[in-house]
């Protein structure tokens, strides 16, 4: 089933792929082949592999998680994206402690553990990453240095 | 007589100081890599790059570390194989087969050090094939027009998809997807923006960096959240280290014969070293006469897989330096590398950067003996990075991945990305679909295009120019067979299943007899 949906997928996705190459802008300066032939041949080859793999698949097929594990992949990504965004403003220290804790505690959930890990890793990256490496890393919000 | 002076300004360049020392990291980085299970050798050697470039390398001690990363990984790969059952990269996952059982049989130092040897006298002769084989390569390449390099990447594609993956339909998905990625961006030669809808951020295209970054090490955070680090087995205790002498002995054909297998098999383009270990681990069960200990603890079965591995460790970086082929996925990322500090490999880079390519010859001869003290005697140490846990462990690789991809472009768009990777990359997983070529087809989708449409220009449209020589030829009928015969070989490509834990000790490894 898990095999079907992923050639349809691809299947979609490479016809819309393929279609999308014919709209590419062409300038003056032309050769033979032109930028929108070898995206159209792909996106083409793409859709052949999503039919060929809808309609033979592999069997026995993947085991996918439960539920509950779905809503905790879900949270993972949550806070990974939230600590892409708060890299920068917030400074190193506090968003890398938050998100590491966190992971730490969906992968081993353990709540002291987990915070130990989070603040360990974040005051011993930020070491290695300041003086080992020499990066310019804010550790603190802007603000909190005068 | 040349390639001993050129060998000798090489170790001008390796010996100093300070190369010395990133060598010398590099094995001990690339050992603890390697070990741990959850962090292989593409992946280490990925995170590691951003790095490597905030430290302000220049490009032979950037290259020098990153190989020597590569070669300690592939080291390293062995020690949770043989005491945890668990491959510690893909290639070790054959050294599990003979490794684990030997170990359990309570000669878990034997194991050790047996495969440390194998591997050292696999690195060893495979570096000292690379110095021989590679400039008589790039004499050959020379004669390489867009045609035949064209052919030459759909070779990388197809030896990859068919001898190196169980379902072709999918690694053919796999590359693809790679191929149409890295086709978004400006386009080289019209300067128009293709298939970026609108977005800023894409007109420079997607860089690899991030993707692999996001591919490997991010998708391994969730297949660990999934599977609540449950993989960490018990294993088995580690006592004093003693050298099997007799053992090591009575292997060295093994080694020797493993070595080559694995070289030649390091050499395909897109093969790389799980395919070197793998036939290195059937050939010899093929050859040797009474292969029944095969599977239960026989030394021949650790050290034949880890020459083999190591090997083909050394011959995948032939056609990376030689072509810009690489031979696996972890030279896809060395490739990326060398395409981010602006070099070209192929055979001017011998010619015109002769000081790179023996530089790093040189260093890796060092590294392999740095390789083989860290890997015996000091083996205990690397023994103790196994039990950090992997609730430690995978946060920590996934905060120096974005601080890493963030100090390379400061872009929170960027890290957005590498996030999306990450999700793709554990579905694609899940759903069996390998992620090594969609790398390989990012890193070289625009370098394929281009010689296919440099082609095109030379002959005017003529698409039979693409099959005008002898060489180009021979490559697509390489890559044609390369892709279709493993579907009748099937059961001869058929991967042993490793011992199970949970089922009877005596469970046989030989699942399918080689045919």
């Amino acid at each position: 089933m898990s095999d079907r949906v992923l050639g349809l997928v691809a299947l979609v996705a490479g016809l819309a792929y393929a279609f999308a190459s014919t709209k590419i802008p062409t300038s003056f300066l032309a050769d033979p082949l032109g930028p929108k032939a070898f995206p159209m041949i792909l996106g083409a080859t793409t859709a052949l592999c999503g039919l060929l793999i809808a309609l033979k698949p592999d069997r026995p097929g993947p085991q996918w998680p439960a539920p509950i594990t779905w809503f905790a992949l879900a949270i993972a990504v949550s806070v990974l994206i939230g600590y892409a965004l708060t890299l920068k403003p917030l400074g190193f220290l506090i968003p890398t402690a938050v998100a590491a804790s966190i992971l730490s505690f969906q992968i081993r959930p353990k709540i002291i553990a987990s915070l130990a890990t989070g603040v360990g890793l974040s005051l011993g990256l930020y070491a290695v990453f300041r003086f080992v490496l020499g990066l310019s890393l804010a550790a603190v919000p802007r603000g909190w240095i005068a | 007589m040349e390639t001993l002076s050129l060998l000798a300004d090489g170790f001008a360049v390796a010996l100093n100081p300070f190369t010395l020392m990133l060598a010398v990291a590099g094995c001990i980085i690339g050992t603890i890599v390697g070990a741990l299970p959850g962090l292989g050798p593409s992946n280490g050697v990925a995170i590691l790059i951003p790095l490597a470039f905030s430290f302000g390398l220049d490009a032979t001690e950037a290259l020098i570390l990153m190989t020597s990363v590569y070669y300690g990984a592939m080291y390293g790969g062995r020690i949770s194989s043989i005491l945890l059952n668990i491959p510690g990269d893909e290639p070790a996952m054959m050294t599990t087969l003979d490794g684990y059982p030997m170990a359990k049989a309570g000669r878990a130092s034997d194991a050790l050090v047996l495969s440390g040897v194998a591997s050292f006298v696999g690195a060893f002769l495979a570096t000292i094939g690379l110095m021989l084989l590679a400039p008589m390569l790039a004499q050959v390449a020379f004669l390489f027009g867009p045609a035949e390099y064209f052919a030459l990447y759909l070779l990388a594609f197809s030896t990859l998809g068919g001898i190196a993956s169980n379902n072709q339909r999918k690694a053919a998905l796999a590359a693809c997807i790679g191929l149409a990625i890295a086709m978004i961006g400006l386009d080289n030669s019209s300067g128009m923006p293709r298939l970026t809808g609108g977005n800023l951020h894409l007109m420079d295209g997607v860089d690899f960096l991030v993707a692999i970054v996001g591919l490997f090490a991010v998708s391994e955070v969730f297949i660990f959240i999934e599977s609540h680090g449950k993989s960490s087995a018990i294993g088995v205790k580690l006592d004093k280290i003693t050298i099997p002498v007799k053992d090591i002995i009575a292997s060295s054909g093994t080694m020797l014969r493993s070595t080559v297998i694995g070289f030649v098999a390091g050499i395909l383009p897109g093969a790389g070293a799980s395919l070197g270990s793998f036939l290195a681990y059937m050939g010899e069960k093929s050859y040797v006469r009474d292969n029944s200990r095969f599977g239960k603890g026989d030394p021949r079965g650790v050290a034949a897989p880890e020459a083999g591995n190591n090997a083909a460790a050394g011959g995948a970086l032939v056609p990376m330096l030689t072509l810009g082929v690489p031979g696996s996925g972890t030279t896809a990322v060395l490739l990326a590398l060398l395409m981010t500090l602006n070099i070209t490999p192929g055979p001017l880079l011998f010619t015109e950067r002769p000081d790179v390519v023996w530089g790093l010859i040189a260093a890796l001869l060092i590294a392999n003996f740095v390789l083989l003290i860290l890997n015996v005697p000091m083996v205990r140490i690397f023994v103790k990075v196994l039990s950090v846990p992997p609730s430690v462990l995978l946060p920590g690789v996934c905060m120096v991945s974005f601080v890493g991809i963030y100090s390379l472009s400061g872009s929170y768009f960027d890290l957005l990305l590498m996030i999306g990777f990450g999700v793709l990359g554990y579905l694609l997983r899940k759903l069996d679909v390998p992620t090594v070529p969609i790398i390989l087809g990012i890193l070289l989708g625009n370098h394929m295009e281009d010689s296919l449409r440099r082609a095109m220009v030379l002959s005017g449209g003529e698409w039979q120019y693409l099959f005008s020589s002898t060489i180009a030829i021979g490559l697509w009928i390489a890559a044609v067979v390369g892709f279709i015969a493993p579907l009748f070989l099937k059961r001869f490509f058929a991967k042993p299943v490793p011992l199970d834990d949970t089922t009877a000790d005596t469970a046989s490894a030989d699942s399918k007899p080689a045919s």
